[in-house]
């Protein structure tokens, strides 16, 4: 979708920059005359939502580097410091922490926008790797942060994800040790963590530049899946897209501001503000919400280096998804199987939450009755979880008929009803 | 290659020009990991680290039926007089049924069966001179305190086999501290022990 440059520099500088560093076109191109589907609906403003969650978890992350000391003995005490002590200390810290939920909560939300609308196939394959490498990023830097304020959940959380890697064999205890640097979680793990916590937010913003630049070349997917063939079919970015993201991120900051100012605790755990000990682990260690459904998996697996690699897997099989969907049909809106298998997928990644935040041998609420723990239930949704993308979406795109597609982004947005029929015959490529 | 370069006046030898390449190359490569290993190596544990240190507990202090967590080598070790009635419990234990048969006592030969007697700190060495009641020993248990899961301190005195209980991820061990159900694949290890007086025991 990159065509020609339309970008006319207008005074004398910029034709002098121009030749020399086309920056301004650069910028022009990609935010201002970008062509846009003009069907984009909200659940695709996330992607500008998360640039301003990460602009926004940099930002304060360096402020607060200014004043948190990575050692075991101080830790702790800096944290608490900044909470009472630093000049608005309580207002950066709890954005940065409550930055890191808001932030996942728009991944999980572009996630699944982009596996209802089929995002990630062809030719947008490259684009959704790149968005689960940014991903794992996320889930590293956010699992590191939440080591620094060296509280219980810090120190226990570190020594069971730590210790997931003594599951491999044989190189397992050497890696372990060398991850720790020492016998056990402790100040040299720290520091370390305060390091790679630092310069993670970089590698995301690395990319994340990368992410947009496979976006623009194909350019958006959008609700039907439809390519965008002619000029009727898209907007200029600017001021269309720039206004519905800029409304988004507005309302998303509403969301955000409320739990900074009013819950700033309500989405952390109340152990973190007791000083981690290694003599004591805490009666039930979870880790943060945005991790709980692998949490589950790994629980699910009464074999350590099971679970272990079924969690890690749960990650990798989005790595191999766009080969695993072998529907011919982007869109799921045109997939009336798929919709539904999809709607349970939803589900079931949120009763992984769930089952992941409970003790194992609990009963789950009414099924408890007929002898559900939630042991069972994260078995279940387990299963579903991996059966959804190794064997549902691969065997659908043979059985499924799917339904009828406009002709055209524009006959669907401008509703003509005899387009309709126009549409590409059953079974027939998207494009 | 070119033919100019297979002519004997040219001075150039093409096989002698791509070993040139070559062993560049590959100088490089090797100059290249030994140039990375020490910023991998970094992260290891640092030579104040890795000096072992011993830690003496005095048992005399311990009552029956009292858990004492103690560091040693950095990691807490669980320190208990367990009660005849924990003896006779896990002695009572038929090995075969265990998850984990191995006893992981670096204190006797590897391998050797998961029994309590192999367990307990009947198995500790007594330095020479010193005397120390069998009973004493017998209903000590020294063990990590670390679940052989992902490494939380399970809680004592919990679980169905009333010896530890993992809060993590639900790992239930005897009063022997072996592991008997849950995802925890061993029995919690015991270290290196040694009497060096009537009721005080060294570690490491």
């Amino acid at each position: 979708m990159s065509g020609p440059s339309t970008y006319k520099p207008s005074t004398g500088f910029e034709k002098w920059l121009d030749e020399r560093l086309p920056i301004v076109r650069l910028g022009w191109d990609s935010f201002v005359d970008f062509p846009t589907p003009r069907n984009l609906n909200y659940w695709y403003t996330f992607g500008g939502i998360l640039t301003v969650c990460l602009m926004v978890q940099i930002l304060t992350g360096i402020v607060l580097a200014m004043h948190y000391v990575p050692h075991v003995d101080m830790a702790f005490a800096s944290v608490e410091r900044i909470d009472r002590d630093v000049n608005f200390g309580w207002l950066l810290r709890n954005i940065h922490a409550v930055g890191a939920s808001m932030f996942f909560l728009a991944v999980y939300m572009h996630i699944f926008r982009g596996l209802y609308y089929g995002s990630y196939k062809a030719p947008r394959e490259l684009l959704w790797i790149l968005g689960v490498v940014i991903y794992l990023l996320m889930m590293a830097a956010a699992f590191l942060g939440y080591v620094l304020p060296w509280g219980q959940m810090s120190f226990w959380g570190a020594t069971v994800i730590t210790e997931l890697f003594g599951a491999l064999p044989l190189i397992g205890g050497p890696v372990t040790e060398w991850l720790w640097g020492g016998f056990s979680v402790g100040n040299a793990t720290l520091n370390r963590f305060f390091s790679l916590h630092y310069l993670i937010p970089f590698l995301i913003a690395g990319v994340v530049g990368l992410h947009i630049w496979a976006l623009h070349v194909p350019g958006n997917n959008n609700p039907t899946g439809l390519t965008a063939k002619t000029s009727n079919d898209t907007l200029p970015f600017h001021p269309y897209y720039t206004v519905k993201d800029g409304f988004a991120i507005v309302v998303f900051l509403v969301i955000f501001a409320f739990f900074v100012f009013y819950w700033p605790d309500a989405l952390g755990h109340a152990d973190n503000y007791i000083e981690a000990d290694p003599l004591v682990t805490p009666a039930h260690i979870v880790p943060e919400w945005y991790l709980l459904p692998f949490y589950a998996i790994l629980r699910a697996v009464p074999d350590k280096l099971g679970g272990v690699i079924l969690m890690f897997g749960a990650i990798g099989v989005l790595f191999i998804l766009p080969w695993l969907d072998t529907s011919r049909v982007r869109s799921m809106r045109y997939r009336p199987v798929a919709k539904w298998f999809f709607a349970f997928f939803v589900v079931a990644c949120l009763g992984l939450g769930w089952a992941g935040a409970e003790l194992p041998d609990n009963k789950v609420p009414v099924l408890g009755a007929i002898g559900v723990d939630f042991l069972l239930l994260g078995r279940v949704l387990t299963l579903y979880y991996f059966a959804y993308f190794l064997v549902i979406l691969p065997v659908l795109g043979f059985v499924e008929k799917p339904k009828p597609r406009p002709a055209s982004i524009e006959a669907d947005v401008l509703g003509s009803k005899k387009s309709g029929d126009a549409a590409a015959p059953a079974g027939a490529p998207a494009e | 290659m070119t033919d100019v370069n297979n002519t004997p006046d040219s001075g150039q030898d093409p096989s002698r020009r791509d070993f040139i390449h070559i062993a560049a190359v590959g100088a490089t490569a090797v100059g290249g990991a030994f140039v990375i290993w020490p910023f991998i190596d970094q992260m290891n544990p640092a030579a104040d680290t890795l000096a072992e240190a011993s830690t003496e507990v005095n048992l005399a202090d311990i009552d029956e039926g009292v858990t004492v967590t103690v560091m040693f080598r950095s990691k807490p070790h669980f320190v208990r007089r367990r009660t005849q009635a924990e003896i006779d419990e896990a002695r009572g234990v038929d090995v075969s049924s265990l998850p984990d048969r191995d006893a992981r006592n670096v204190n006797i030969e590897a391998g050797a069966p998961a029994t309590d007697e192999n367990r307990s700190a009947l198995t500790a060495m007594v330095d020479d001179g010193v005397e120390v009641d069998d009973a004493l020993r017998a209903a000590f248990l020294v063990s990590g305190a670390n679940c052989t899961h992902l490494g939380c301190v399970p809680t004592g005195e919990a679980g169905a086999y009333d010896g530890w209980f993992c809060p993590c991820h639900g790992s239930h061990y005897d009063t022997s501290a072996r592991i008997r159900r849950g995802p925890a694949p061993e029995n919690l290890p015991i270290p290196p022990m040694t009497f060096i007086s009537a009721t005080t025991v060294r570690l490491g």
